[in-house]
C-alpha cells in the first residue's frame, strides 16, 4: 500500500515538476516576446523623435551641437510678419479659452441631460459625434461667410475659439461620458437635493468633483487639438501656430526652429498627460 | 398623506393612498417589488411628483415643495455617500448648505459620527468603509440637519445578513434616542416585524393592512398579508358559525362574520404539531414526511397528506426524529385562521416566503 502511494506520490510530483517547468519554459517566451515587440514599437516611436531632436539641437555645420533653434523660439521672425511669439501665444489663449468654453457648455449639459432628459442623451450624443464626420475643408465653406462677418469686428485669431469648441466636442464627450457613467450619478445627487442642495451645487458641487479625471482627459484631448490645428486656421485667414510654422517652412525649409517649436508643443503635451495621471494616482492613493 | 396617486403611463404605481405618520413612529413599508413602496417614500421625499393627492408635514401641504426645501433626511440603498469628501465633509454638507459656521458644524458632524458610533473614521473616504460603515454615516448625514423626517429606502438590502441585522437594531435604537418620525421601506418582512411601530403591508399600489408587528402577523387583515407576511399553509375547508372545519378540525376564525361556505384556511406552521405515527393507515390528518428544510434552530418540515402537502415548524431537536419517509400524525393548534375564497386555481396550495 505504502509502496504504490509512494509511487502515485512521486508520479504526481514528477509531472508537477514537468507541468512547472513548462509553465516557468513558457513564461519565459512570453516575457522575451514582450520585450522584443515593446523595444521594436518603441523604437518605432521614438526614433523620429531622437531624430527630430537631435536635428533640433543641430549647429551651423553638420554634427556640431548648438541650442540656436531652441533660443529662436522667442524671437524668431519670418520676414514681414510678426515674430513665431506672438503666433504662440495666441495660440495658447486659444487653447486655454477653449477649454474653458467646453469645459462650461459641456460639463453641465451632460450632467443636466443625465439627470433630468434622459431620452436626450442620445441626441447629443449624436450632435457631439457630428464634427467628425464633416471633413475640414467641408467645415471652411460653412464657416466661411459666418467669419466673414466676425471679421468686421475682430481680426484677432482667438475668434476661431468658436470653431475649436466644436472641433472638439467629440473627444471631449467621449472622456466627459465615460467619467459620468462611472458615477452613480441618479443617487448622488438625489442625496445632495434631499441635503437642500440646488441643482447648481449638485452639478458643481457634487457630480463634477467627482469627475476630475475625465474633466482633465477631456481638457487635454482638447488642448492638444488647439495646439496641432491648421487646416481651419489656414483657410480662414489666421495665422496660428501651425500656420505660421508652415509659412516658415515655406521661406525656409528645415529651419532648426521648426523641430524645436513641435518638439516643444510635444513635450508640453507630455508634461499636462504627466500631471493628468499624477492627479489620477494621488485619488487612487488615498484608499 | 392623502389620496396620494401616481401613474407612469398605463402603470398604476400608488392608487389614492391615505398614510398618516404619528410624531416619533417608525412605520415600515412592507411589500413586494412593484407594490409602490418606494413611490411613496419618493413622493414623500420630494423626488417624485404626485399627480393627484396631497401630502402634509405638521400640518402644512408640501406637496408642491421641491425637494430641496422639504426638510427631510434620506437614506438610500447604496452608493449615497459622496466619494470626494471625507466622512466629516459628508456629515457636514448639509449643514454647509445651510450656511452653518465651520466651527459648529464640525461640533454637530461629531455628534452624529458619536450616535452612529464612527467617531474615529471621521477623516476617511467612503471607498475606505465597509457597506455598514458606509451606511451609518449616510444615516448620520441626513440626522445631521435635524430633519422633520427621516426616510429610509431599503437601506439594508445590499449588506450581508449579519450586519443587516446588526445595524436593523441600531437604526431602531437611534431612531427611538433621537424621537424622529421615520418611515422605512423595505421587502425584507423580518427587518419590518423586529423594529416598526406599525407595518403598512402593500400590494399594487394598496394599503392592504396598517397594524403593530402582532397585529398584522398573528391577525391579518387579508389573505395576501396572511401570505406575504411569514408563511401559510392553504388547507381545503368549510365554514360554519363563524368557525372553519378543516380536515376533521374546527378551528376558530379571526373574522366571525365570514359567510357559510367552501373556503380555503390559512394555516401558520408553527401551529402545526407532529408525532411519529406508523400505526394507523390512512386519516384526515396522517401523512408522510416528504422533506426536511434545516434552518438552524428551527426546521420546516414537509408533510405529504396524499391530496396536499403541509408544511411544519419544529424545533430541530424534534425534527430529527422525523426523517423523510415516516410516517406522522398531525395536530393543528386551535389558532384563530383566515380564510380566503376556495375558487383560486393559479395559487399553489403551499405558500413560500415571497
Amino acid at each position: 500500500m505504502a509502496a504504490v502511494t509512494a509511487l502515485n506520490e512521486s508520479a504526481a510530483a514528477a509531472s508537477a515538476g514537468r507541468t512547472r517547468g513548462m509553465q516557468a519554459g513558457r513564461r519565459r517566451r512570453l516575457n522575451v516576446f514582450r520585450y522584443v515587440v515593446f523595444t521594436v514599437f518603441g523604437l518605432f516611436f521614438l526614433l523620429p523623435l531622437l531624430a527630430m531632436l537631435r536635428f533640433s539641437l543641430e549647429g551651423a555645420k553638420l554634427g556640431t551641437w548648438s541650442l540656436t533653434a531652441w533660443r529662436q523660439i522667442a524671437s524668431y521672425q519670418n520676414t514681414g510678419i510678426p515674430p513665431l511669439l506672438s503666433a504662440i501665444e495666441i495660440t495658447l489663449e486659444l487653447a486655454v479659452i477653449t477649454c474653458a468654453v467646453m469645459l462650461v457648455l459641456l460639463v453641465p449639459t451632460m450632467i443636466w441631460v443625465r439627470l433630468r432628459v434622459p431620452w436626450l442623451a442620445r441626441t447629443i450624443e449624436v450632435l457631439c459625434l457630428l464634427p467628425l464626420t464633416i471633413p475640414s475643408i467641408v467645415l471652411v465653406v460653412g464657416l466661411g461667410e459666418i467669419y466673414n462677418r466676425i471679421q468686421h469686428y475682430s481680426l484677432s485669431a482667438l475668434m476661431l475659439f468658436w470653431v475649436y469648441v466644436i472641433l472638439a466636442l467629440p473627444y471631449a464627450y467621449r472622456a466627459l461620458a465615460a467619467g459620468l457613467g462611472a458615477i452613480d450619478v441618479t443617487t448622488l445627487s438625489e442625496a445632495a437635493r434631499s441635503l437642500g442642495a440646488s441643482w447648481f451645487t449638485v452639478i458643481v458641487r457634487v457630480i463634477a468633483p467627482n469627475m476630475r479625471q475625465s474633466i482633465l482627459n477631456a481638457v487635454l484631448l482638447t488642448w492638444s487639438l488647439v495646439l496641432g490645428e491648421f487646416t481651419i486656421a489656414y483657410l480662414l485667414l489666421y495665422t496660428n501656430l501651425q500656420v505660421e510654422l508652415y509659412s516658415i517652412s515655406r521661406n525656409t525649409p528645415n529651419a532648426g526652429v521648426l523641430f524645436s517649436t513641435s518638439f516643444a508643443a510635444l513635450l508640453f503635451a507630455f508634461a499636462l498627460l504627466m500631471i493628468l495621471s499624477y492627479v489620477g494616482r494621488r485619488r487612487r492613493g488615498r484608499g | 398623506m392623502e389620496a396620494l396617486s401616481r401613474h407612469y403611463g398605463p402603470v398604476v404605481a400608488l392608487d389614492r393612498l391615505d398614510l398618516t405618520l404619528r410624531p416619533g413612529e417608525l412605520i415600515v413599508l412592507l411589500g413586494p417589488s412593484g407594490c409602490g413602496k418606494t413611490t411613496t417614500l419618493r413622493l414623500l421625499a420630494g423626488l417624485e411628483d404626485a399627480d393627484a393627492g396631497q401630502i402634509f408635514v405638521g400640518g402644512k401641504d408640501i406637496t408642491r415643495l421641491p425637494a430641496s426645501k422639504r426638510d427631510m433626511g434620506m437614506v438610500f440603498q447604496a452608493y449615497s455617500l459622496f466619494p470626494h469628501m471625507t466622512v466629516r465633509q459628508n456629515v457636514a454638507f448639509g449643514l454647509r448648505l445651510r450656511r452653518i459656521g465651520a466651527a459648529q458644524r464640525d461640533k454637530r458632524a461629531m455628534e452624529m459620527l458619536e450616535l452612529v458610533d464612527l467617531p474615529t473614521q471621521a477623516d476617511r473616504y467612503p471607498h475606505q468603509l465597509s457597506g455598514g460603515q458606509q451606511q451609518r454615516v449616510a444615516l448620520a448625514r441626513a440626522l445631521a440637519i435635524e430633519p422633520q423626517v427621516l426616510l429610509l429606502d431599503e437601506p439594508l438590502s445590499a449588506l450581508d445578513a449579519k450586519v443587516r441585522a446588526q445595524l436593523r437594531d441600531e437604526i431602531r435604537r437611534i431612531q427611538l434616542d433621537v424621537g424622529i418620525t421615520t418611515l422605512f421601506v423595505t421587502h425584507d418582512q423580518e427587518e419590518a416585524l423586529a423594529i416598526a411601530d406599525r407595518v403598512g403591508v402593500m400590494r399594487a399600489g394598496h394599503l392592504e393592512q396598517l397594524a403593530p408587528p402582532t397585529e398584522v402577523y398573528s391577525r391579518p387583515a387579508t389573505s395576501f398579508v396572511a401570505e406575504f407576511v411569514g408563511l401559510s399553509n392553504r388547507l381545503a375547508g368549510e365554514v360554519r358559525n363563524g368557525e372553519v372545519t378543516v380536515r376533521g378540525r374546527t378551528l376558530p376564525l379571526v373574522d366571525r362574520s365570514t359567510p357559510d361556505g367552501q373556503a380555503v384556511a390559512l394555516v401558520r406552521p408553527e401551529a402545526v404539531t407532529l408525532a411519529s405515527d406508523s400505526a394507523s393507515d390512512s386519516g384526515p390528518l396522517v401523512g408522510t414526511v416528504i422533506a426536511v428544510t434545516f434552518l438552524g434552530a428551527m426546521s420546516r418540515v414537509t408533510v405529504d397528506l396524499g391530496d396536499t402537502s403541509v408544511m411544519a415548524q419544529l424545533t430541530t431537536a424534534d425534527a430529527s426524529a422525523l426523517p423523510a419517509g415516516s410516517r406522522v400524525q398531525l395536530t393543528i393548534r386551535p389558532d384563530p385562521v383566515l380564510v380566503s375564497a376556495s375558487s383560486d386555481p393559479a395559487v399553489p396550495a403551499v405558500e413560500e416566503e415571497a
